[in-house]
């Protein structure tokens, strides 16, 4: 039997050391025991060990030592001999740590599991009092605690990265740890009365821990499975928890027959007052249209989306371009064509030898469509009476803004502007008139261009468009 | 008027915000005041620093600038025409106590709300105020979440962003006509607008995150936690599925990192079209089990609508196992074979108990006994798996499989 005595509770690098070399000379488990300060010694000896084996080369998977430094912090006694066990067994079957239904390999996740919790906990329940300052002002703080595992070395780094300017000490029943402002100093255990045993911030804090309580809401079982009882002595607000859980009934009672009979008098002197907009289904310039259609409701829409967006550009355009309706990017920005289609769409008009600066840009439909599908906003196509709805706002941004030729950009722009279903592949490329007289111009939408260059079965869809577009740019040079 | 001890102010203020569910102080960047001056640190993951008798983590000090407001939103305790008592911090005494607790490791940081004074931008110029005063003046690294007032100038919203790890707008009401009626100063369009404005801003310091490796220049930082929301529960009439509905429209339209659910309780002096009732805690739960099989457990809201009854939620079993026992044609799951999204679905496996499962699979066949060292549900998934050695037969289909699930009938309580 091999006994190695380990100095400190929580040593991964002593158990390391010995443990490469026992594994290497093929020493099995059954032959070895690890005593840290918290086992009690073997009581007799159990003999020497066979030393005949060959040597090896000893090998861990990364999930393994990682785990490991964290679980001989466990206050298992027998942590070292159980990690050794695995380690032999890592050197037969190296991918045993993705079993988690092994024995072993559970053990060492719920272990860990323990460790890491315990030491969340501790950076949670740490209270610190204040001892005082020093004469160039800096504060000194002393906090007493009482981990489960042996955890402070693991634990405290994280109040060095919190709380570098200031001088600190936790103090446990094993070991504390020193902070001055240049290194981490570890040192042994102490008593609870070595530390201060108040802090008059204490009792702001006890005032927030029973105000910020909803005694409707009791739930006790819920507070002790995330706090649990063994670490309420070190709590200062733990001390108010009783009387807290014994009024919570009275208090709640006493809410529910709490019900405001005369309004509180400054109710009267409260001025303020929401923007409200009046519904102006004729507005007489395209400004005031536009915070018309913002707040539009004649059809659902609204509902689902941010805003109504209304379209974009010089008051005086002679091009009018409409699309379709506003995607996901245009809803959240309150612009039309700012999204992928609309860059297409600058592009095109760009190698036509037009600009979007010329143009008054909007949309048929003034509300983002869509379904939500996988946590995401799908675009989804306006019906009819949608369309219908949204006509009025279309047909006064023609009215207001007189353009020479509007260009319909896809079906739904094609129909609103139609007043009925049109045809896209039989009637773009030229202009069609209005019985009212006004031209119009069809041709595809962008977002359709978009969608089969993808798909890679129509490579003319953006040569076409642009050389619908060109056209447009001819008729007006003309 | 009384003045009120800072004691005084807490208590009450402390109150007053306590309505309010999130605490959160998680999904933030690290941050570390090693070698640096000033105080506080994040490292990802949040820490409760307490648990109040209600089960609920206290992880930030969650406090009002004050509780005087000028709306008068029917269930909000600090509404205008309740005789609440009412206090006001100095922004000196927030960063004071937010300083002073933090130093004891009480708390994470500050989640900061107000009533309404004055004007939205004038409160939102405080608020932003506290920020600033503990970010600039004290290098405070700690965790800061920031109520945003819908209604104020979207630069005030902006620079809260950058100063904040979170902001967060209420919409409080699922449905624009409940808040309409119950919150005649509100609408949802606006706090739509706001929060439409926060995720462009998100968006670009993400791009400009991206784009850093580059350039290197500095990003510019935006609320780094990102933005969440509240909706109370049981205040108004809308649905379950309601909530659910205008859930997913913010979870997809707005990359909200959270909603909360947050049960209508009873409060000092409700009002009278808003009278106290208990809280429907059982129902707030059940609404957070079905935003996680949205967000985790690919499930559509229209199946979860499906699985429920007039638009609401089954209170007796979760929905995960309400809508599997409207399935049942797709069980029993091998779960030796079956592909994530499936496993997902079984009732009674979270999503790191599937994961957990996947790993050991590669290595053996999975028994019933090894499910049951992964899981403590492993009864409930029972009727709808199988197992290298375990088969559920019949049990799958049996009438009574919900009542073997759902608590058994409550006992009359009779006075004596």
């Amino acid at each position: 039997m091999q006994i190695v005595h380990l100095d400190h509770h929580a040593d991964f690098k002593a158990w390391q050391t010995q443990a490469r070399t026992l594994c290497a000379a093929r020493i099995v488990p059954a032959q070895v025991r690890f005593v840290p300060p918290d086992r009690g010694e073997a009581a007799f000896d159990f003999g020497t060990t066979d030393q005949a084996n060959s040597e090896r080369t000893v090998i861990a998977s990364k999930d393994f030592i990682d785990r490991a430094e964290r679980v001989v912090c466990h206050n298992d006694p027998s942590r070292y001999d159980r990690l050794y066990r695995i380690l032999w067994r890592l050197q037969d079957q190296p991918s045993l740590m993705r079993n988690s239904v092994d024995d072993d390999v559970r053990w060492i996740i719920e272990a860990d599991k323990a460790v890491q919790r315990d030491r969340h906990k501790m950076h949670a329940f740490v209270r610190f009092r204040k001892v005082g300052e020093d004469a160039a002002g800096r504060e000194q703080f002393m906090a007493w605690f009482e981990p489960s595992h042996f955890i402070v070395e693991l634990a405290t780094p994280f109040f060095t990265r919190r709380f570098p300017n200031m001088d600190w000490a936790i103090i446990t029943p094993y070991r504390s740890a020193i902070w001055t402002g240049d290194a981490l100093r570890f040192d042994s255990g102490g008593r609870k009365e070595d530390v201060p045993a108040e802090d008059v911030v204490e009792e702001q804090w006890k005032t927030y821990f029973a105000s910020i309580f909803n005694p409707s809401r009791l739930k006790v079982s819920a507070m002790k499975a995330e706090m649990p009882v063994k670490y309420w002595n070190n709590l200062p607000e733990a001390s108010l928890i009783p009387s807290l859980i014994q009024g919570a009934k009275d208090r709640e009672r006493a809410l529910m027959r709490s019900v405001n009979h005369a309004p509180n008098p400054i109710a009267e002197k409260a001025t303020y007052q929401p923007d409200v907009i009046d519904e102006d289904l004729s507005p007489t310039d395209i400004s005031a249209l536009w915070q018309q259609v913002e707040g539009c409701r004649r059809c659902p829409l609204w509902n689902g989306a941010t805003q109504g967006i209304a379209g974009v550009g010089p008051s005086n355009a002679r091009i009018m371009i409409i699309g379709e309706q506003p995607g996901d990017k245009e809803d959240l920005a309150g612009q039309p064509f700012i999204g992928p289609a609309g860059q297409l769409l600058d592009q095109a008009l760009t190698e036509a030898g037009l600009s979007r600066d010329q143009a008054y840009v909007t949309n048929a439909v003034k509300h983002f469509k869509y379904e939500v599908r996988s946590q995401r906003r799908i675009h989804k196509n306006p019906t009819a009476s949608e369309v219908k709805a949204c006509n009025v706002w279309l047909e006064r941004e023609i009215e207001l803004v007189k353009p020479e030729i509007v260009i319909c950009l896809g079906g739904s722009a094609a129909r609103a502007v139609n007043g009925r279903p049109i045809k896209v592949g039989e009637n773009r490329g030229h202009v069609l008139t209005r019985p009212d007289g006004l031209n119009f111009f069809i041709t595809t939408h962008p977002a359709y261009v978009l969608r089969v260059q993808r798909h890679e079965d129509r490579p003319a869809a953006y040569p076409d468009l642009v050389s619908d577009l060109q056209q447009v740019a001819q008729l007006l040079a003309a | 008027m009384t003045r009120h001890t800072l004691i005084d102010k807490l208590a009450i203020l402390a109150d007053a915000a306590k309505y309010d569910a999130s605490c959160a102080s998680s999904g933030t960047t690290t941050r570390s005041s090693l070698g640096k001056a000033g105080i506080g640190s994040t490292e990802g993951m949040g820490i409760c620093h307490a648990y109040a008798p209600d089960g609920r983590c206290i992880s930030l000090l969650k406090i009002l600038l004050t509780n005087f407001c000028i709306f008068d939103c029917r269930y909000c305790v600090n509404r205008v025409s309740s005789n609440v008592k009412r206090a006001r911090f100095s922004v000196d005494e927030v960063v004071t106590l937010t300083l002073d607790f933090y130093k004891r490791n009480y708390i994470e940081g500050l989640f900061l709300s107000s009533g309404i004074i004055q004007s939205p931008d004038y409160t939102m110029e405080r608020l932003v105020e506290v920020a600033r005063v503990l970010r600039e003046d004290y290098n405070f690294r700690g965790y800061i979440h920031l109520k945003t007032i819908p209604e104020a100038d979207p630069i005030l919203i902006e620079r809260a962003g950058e100063l904040a790890d979170r902001v967060s707008i209420n919409v409080e009401l699922p449905k624009e006509e409940s808040l309409g009626h119950f919150a005649p100063e509100k609408s949802q369009p606006v706090i739509r607008r706001a929060m439409a404005g926060v995720k462009v801003r998100l968006d670009d310091a993400k791009d400009a995150q991206q784009s850093r490796i580059l350039r290197k220049a500095k990003a510019p930082i935006f609320a780094p936690g990102g933005q969440s929301t509240q909706m109370i529960i049981g205040a108004d009439t809308s649905t379950d599925s309601d909530i659910l509905k205008t859930s997913t429209e913010l979870y997809s339209g707005y990359g909200l990192r959270r909603v909360y659910y947050s049960a209508f309780s009873p409060m000092q002096d409700a009002s009278l079209d808003l009278p106290p009732v208990r809280p429907p805690l059982m129902r707030e739960h059940r609404l957070y089990q079905a935003d996680w099989l949205l967000r985790f457990y690919g499930f559509e809201r229209k199946e979860i609508e499906a699985a429920s009854t007039d638009g609401m939620l089954d209170l007796d079993i979760d929905p995960k196992l309400a809508w599997a026992l409207r399935h049942r044609e797709r069980f029993p799951i091998d779960i030796n074979r079956a592909p994530r999204e499936l496993l997902l679905r079984i009732p009674g496996l979270g999503a790191k108990t599937v994961d957990r499962l996947i790993a050991a699979r590669r290595m053996t066949a999975v028994r019933l006994g090894d499910l049951a060292k992964l899981t403590k549900t492993v009864k409930k998934a029972m009727p709808f798996i199988q197992t290298a050695d375990y088969q559920p037969g019949n049990l799958t289909d049996t009438e009574n499989l919900r009542a073997r699930f759902a608590p058994p009938p409550e006992q009359l309580a009779f006075a004596i």
